[in-house]
């Protein structure tokens, strides 16, 4: 079968991003959640701090161009830099 | 002074705004759709109350990607003027056109209610209608208000005068326990270092119209074209 990428010389990336609030900011969320758990009786639980997930798949040039590409949609869009920070992994498909 | 309303999908408090704007103060008010970029006619731009795009990722996060807001960005760096309401303020700050973030309320509730609010001076366009340390009543319908800064930004902001109103009890006390929503420092509305940009959660376009019971908002939009 024709397969365009080896054409354009370009490679799929599945990538999963993490985006957590930064430890200054109080996650409220996540003290409610802290407090559920507490009384379903795990006491050991503490620091519950609840992010967002999210999956993409990134067409770029190569491993590096991709790692560029999202580090720049996490600073413009995905996460916003004064109260949350990000990382993500990104494997070829 | 010629308003200009923006209309993002999800705005709902354009018709408010404008209904203040042109049906009350008669000025010439024009509604402006996000997809539009020429807005040189316009004096005052307001970004009205909603959930823009759904409010998806963050609070303003996407509508800020908006053509017009390209345009916006020209209008505050040519000194005219720009008021965020609500959703507005939240498009602001995603914007960087001012500092800081709007994060869930503190206790996680949708609040909608009528609060106190002191101004903080009148030396500023938007509050020189009021007194320094007058108690407003203003209404908040909202569940993304609970400013947040660094403290660097926060002391900033103090120092350069830029917080025109906190929450308040209804003498002016701003006691932990009259903050609505857990703002840093009781910060209910702030202005950028020139002072063109002003974005607040509280809805003065709300309070503004002696049908609806208090006009304690509508000495800003006097102010604005006095």
């Amino acid at each position: 079968m024709f397969d365009q990428s080896r054409l354009f010389m370009t490679q799929k990336f599945q990538s999963r991003i993490y985006i957590t609030l930064r430890p200054s900011v109080l996650d409220t969320a996540g003290v409610a959640i802290e407090t559920g758990l507490h009384q379903l009786g795990y006491q050991g639980v503490e620091n519950v701090r609840i992010g967002k997930y999210i999956e993409l798949v990134l067409t770029a040039k190569d491993a590096q161009e991709a790692d560029a590409q999202l580090h720049q949609m996490c600073q413009q869009l995905l996460a916003n830099p004064v109260i949350e920070n990000y990382r993500f992994e990104f494997t070829p498909l | 002074m010629k308003f200009g309303v923006v209309i993002f999908p999800g705005s709902n408090c354009d018709r408010d705004v404008s209904m203040v704007t042109r049906g009350i103060l008669g000025q010439p008010t024009r509604m402006v759709w996000h997809q539009d970029t020429d807005i040189d006619d316009l004096d005052v731009i307001i970004l009205p109350g909603g959930f823009s795009y759904g409010d998806y990722l963050r609070c303003g996060a996407v509508a800020r990607f908006s053509p017009v807001m390209r345009s916006i960005v020209q209008h505050v760096a040519a000194g005219k003027y720009v008021l965020g309401i609500c959703n507005g303020f939240q498009i602001l700050t995603e914007a960087g056109l001012l500092p800081g973030a709007l994060i869930r309320n503190r206790d996680l509730h949708f609040i909608c209610d009528q609060v106190y609010v002191r101004v903080e001076h009148n030396q500023s366009l938007w509050t020189k209608h009021y007194q320094p340390h007058q108690v407003i009543c203003l209404p908040i319908a909202h569940g993304e208000g609970n400013y947040y800064a660094d403290e660097d930004t926060l002391k900033k902001l103090e120092d350069n005068g830029q917080i025109l109103f906190r929450y308040c009890s209804e003498n002016g006390d701003i006691s932990p326990q009259y903050n609505p929503n857990g703002s840093c420092h009781n910060i209910a509305g702030i202005i950028n270092e020139r002072g063109n940009v002003l974005g607040m959660m509280p809805h003065p376009e709300r309070a503004s119209d002696v049908l609806l019971g208090f006009t304690d908002g509508k000495a800003l939009f006097e102010a604005l074209i006095s």
